[in-house]
């Protein structure tokens, strides 16, 4: 855990002097992500590096474990803590295998345990050992030399990761697969990891918590959904993105909203005048067609009019179906695709799990923001 | 040292006579060959390492050796020697800066002089020589603050020279001759160092300037 | 690798020109080398030469090492500018005016050629270090930091190593340099193999000359050729893959 109380750091001196950090104050609880996350200059990166004593307080505390930093020997300090930056910074003239081995060869552990943990990173970070561990950097391409650079920050066994835009230097290809590969990792290892980026996404998809800075300051700090759902201020609603709403789907799943028993379910075998009576006393305006438990269709009043025989043959496929852990945004991204405002979900083989509508989602997004609606009438843009 | 002012103009005009003549025989020599370099680069490697390795003889080896050969036209001692051993020392540092200059020449520069309709030798004389210009002027100039050092050395082939001083100075063990030499020598090295460089700024094309301010 | 093979290639090359060069001479040269009043004189000039090159170069390189870290440290960070200017105007003192220089104030004999080549090869080792180390990228030395290496170690396994091609280069011109004018100590009476060469302009004796001046040359192209065998040794693999 690590806290940070009023935390404030001034760069130069008189006319000159450039306040990073002003009175800045949060808590990284065990275990968790912190993005620390805002525009160039905003501060974020001055943070990081006033933990591992890279940069001098000026005023204020930094406690890790309920110890000041500044009460430890400052090269102790950076060998307990993991560091890794966009930069990469893997030294060249030093194999992978070495360049991993750094710290622990600092900290002294005796060979065998050393090169036996390098080649355990390496199959954590999924690259082979056999295959890494005696190249040089120049030989590796650029995720793979973060790959590296993570399981350089990794090697000692650290409680606590910094890491600065350490996907920055990354292609988005390749940065989205690391970043997956980096989230597999934490849920095994739960680390209390520090993160500074720039990109609101990344934020979104990392952290556990969000601090927004913005020109020194601490503007917000939640979880990304409160962020998302209820920004403070100007500021925090426009890095988050007018697209907030589709950003909050992104945080939910099918099996958030999901129906499980729909009302208008009707049978591939019913006869379709029957089926049109009950559609009609129901009320209901279309109807999902379900044979041996899978969902082949729907009908609507309209397609059973002035028609005889079994409903199946009047149904009109679903284009696709949905499952369980498929994000809201992405089904609303299917709805709008092809026109339709009902989709089912299916299990692994193709069973019929429930219905998520456009109302279903609408009304998710609603009750998301209905806080912020309320207080912030004025403000909401049309 | 003072006293003896009119040798030491003396000496001090065949000291500059013998650096000035080799520097004008060596860069027409030099800076085409650099430029052929670049337009032919099989031969870059053989070219700069001959260079490289007429730099690596030891000045007075190269002097000696060019007795024997030269012996034969009965030209073994005294200027021409000198002369045509620092063409040859100067060779190094002016192909390879000619070289290096142009091929620091940003691509897509030449690329845009191509695209716009330049032919091989448009193109090195209205992109590619002026923006190589300072860096082989640079080249130059080591060349010239080099030789001005060996050439002290040549006085031992009797090429005279402000080396004559120093040589002398040893024989006789007079100090201040040796002193004056060193001293009238370096001062001439300072100077021409501090020309040299003025000259390459003077020759930077005014953009480049501009880019290298603000670089900073 | 590929240059040094061509290193190899030229120094043979150029062995063999100068040898057939002095095929021409080969009845002056032979003979005077096979005379046995004047094979060992040879040989121990050449000795003598040896030690005078590797007994400045040892000083010269610790010193020009020592002192090019020195200047790229945190303290002394503003002098570099001005410390190189000084002894960059000492390079452009002519050699042969260092050594007599020198022979002024040690008088003569190899201790004021040894004083004087030491302080002509202290600078492109001492520039070419402090280039090399001021070129690791900074991002190196903040991982490095950031991670916990104590400063001495970053000196050891970062900077020294990112640097080591480009002080390389320093000391293989420095040696090179300091081989020729060894061969003009011998006026300062440090003999040497200059003793051959001089000897030989003054009395035109050319075997006498070329005794002296191919070894010589033949010494400065086969350093050359051995400073870059070093640099297979001493530089990293991995810094050389981006040749």
């Amino acid at each position: 855990m690590i806290t940070y109380e009023s935390v404030t750091k001034i760069f130069g001196t008189g006319r000159d002097a450039v306040t990073a950090l002003d009175n800045v104050s949060f808590t990284i609880p065990k275990g968790e992500i912190v993005v620390f996350l805002g525009p160039s200059g905003c501060g974020k990166t001055t943070t990081l590096r006033l933990t591992n004593r890279l940069e001098t307080l000026t005023r204020g505390n930094i406690t890790i474990e309920d110890q000041n930093i500044m009460d430890m020997d400052v090269v102790e300090l950076r060998q307990r803590l993991g560091y890794v930056i966009q930069a990469i910074g893997l030294f060249p003239n030093k194999t992978i295998a070495e360049n991993i081995a750094v710290v622990p060869k600092l900290l002294g552990w005796d060979k065998k345990r050393i090169w036996e943990r390098v080649d355990e990173l390496l199959r954590m970070t999924n690259l082979e050992p056999e295959l890494y561990r005696d190249r040089f950097p120049a030989e590796l391409s650029g995720g793979q030399q973060q790959r590296v650079g993570v399981a350089r920050g990794l090697a000692a066994d650290p409680d606590i990761l910094l890491m600065d835009e350490p996907f920055g230097a990354i292609d988005p290809i390749n940065r989205e697969q690391i970043q997956n590969e980096f989230l597999k990792l934490q849920a095994k290892l739960k680390k209390t990891i520090a993160f500074v980026s720039h990109d609101i996404h990344e934020a979104i998809k990392m952290g556990d918590h969000i601090a927004l800075f913005d020109r020194g300051r601490l503007i917000q700090y939640e979880t990304p959904e409160v962020i998302l759902t209820q920004p403070k201020n100007k500021f925090v609603a426009d890095f988050v993105g007018a697209d907030r709403a589709l950003k909050v789907l992104g945080l939910m799943k099918v099996s958030d909203v999901i129906n499980r028993k729909p009302k208008n379910i009707l049978r591939g075998e019913d006869d379709a005048r029957e089926a049109l009576k009950f559609l009609d006393e129901k009320g209901f305006r279309y109807g999902i067609v379900i044979e041996q438990d899978r969902p082949i269709g729907y009908v609507n009043q309209k397609m059973l009019k002035y028609e005889s025989g079994p409903v199946r043959e009047f149904v009109e496929p679903f284009p696709l179906f949905l499952k369980e852990r498929t994000s809201l945004r992405d089904v609303l991204s299917f709805m709008l695709m092809y026109d339709e405002v009902t989709l089912c979900a299916v299990d692994e083989d193709g069973r019929f799990g429930g219905t998520v509508t456009y109302n279903d989602i609408q009304k998710v997004v609603r009750e998301s923001y209905a806080d912020e609606a309320e207080s912030r009438e004025d403000e909401v843009s049309p | 040292m003072l006293d003896n002012s009119a040798q030491v103009f003396f000496l001090s005009w065949e000291h500059i006579w013998i650096v000035g003549l080799s520097l004008l025989i060596a860069t027409p020599i030099g800076v085409p060959l650099g430029i052929l370099i670049t337009r032919h680069e099989q031969f870059a490697s053989r070219v700069l390492g001959g260079a490289n390795i007429l730099m690596t003889v030891p000045s007075i080896a190269l002097f000696g050796l060019m007795l024997p050969i030269l012996s034969v036209f009965d030209m073994g001692l005294g200027k021409v020697p000198a002369v045509i051993a620092l063409v040859l020392y100067s060779q190094l540092p002016i192909i390879r800066n000619t070289y290096t200059a142009i091929r620091n020449v940003p691509p897509s520069l030449v690329d845009a002089a191509r695209g716009m309709g330049m032919d091989k030798w448009k193109r090195l004389r209205e992109v590619e020589i002026p923006l190589a210009t300072p860096v082989i002027i640079a080249g130059l100039r080591t060349a010239a603050v080099m030789n001005i050092g060996i050439a002290a050395i040549a006085a031992y082939i009797g090429s005279g020279g402000l080396g004559v001083y120093i040589q002398q100075g040893i024989e006789r063990v007079y100090p201040e001759m040796i002193l004056s030499g060193a001293i009238l020598v370096s001062i001439l090295a300072v100077i021409v160092d501090g020309a040299m460089a003025a000259l390459e700024k003077a020759v930077t094309p005014e953009g480049i300037k501009v880019q290298r301010r603000l670089m900073r | 690798m590929n240059r040094l093979l061509g290193k190899l290639n030229r120094l043979i090359i150029a062995s063999i020109i100068l040898i057939a060069g002095v095929t021409a001479e080969r009845t002056g040269l032979i003979e005077y080398l096979s005379d046995p009043y004047e094979y060992p004189v040879l040989f121990e000039l050449f000795l003598q030469h040896l030690y005078i090159v590797t007994v400045s170069m040892t000083f010269a390189t610790i010193i020009g090492i020592v002192a090019g870290i020195i200047l790229t440290r945190q303290r002394f960070r503003r002098y570099a500018g001005v410390c190189m200017y000084i002894i960059g105007l000492g390079q452009t003192i002519p050699s042969l005016a260092v050594l007599a220089l020198a022979m002024s104030f040690l008088g003569i004999g190899t201790r004021p050629a040894i004083f004087a080549l030491t302080i002509y090869s202290i600078l492109p080792i001492a520039r070419n270090t402090l280039a090399g180390i001021t070129a690791v990228p900074a991002s190196l030395i903040d991982a490095g930091r950031g991670m916990g290496m104590p400063p001495l170690r970053i000196l050891m396994e970062v900077e020294i190593p990112n640097a080591m091609q480009v002080i390389l280069t320093g000391f293989r011109v420095a040696l090179i340099i300091n081989i020729g004018t060894a061969a003009l100590s011998y006026v300062i009476g440090a003999g040497g193999l200059g003793d051959l060469i001089f000897t030989g302009i003054s009395l035109m004796q050319t075997e006498k000359l070329l005794a002296g001046a191919i070894p010589v040359t033949l010494l400065a192209l086969t350093a050359d050729f051995l400073s870059e065998l070093l640099g297979l040794l001493l530089v990293s693999k991995g810094l050389r893959l981006s040749d």
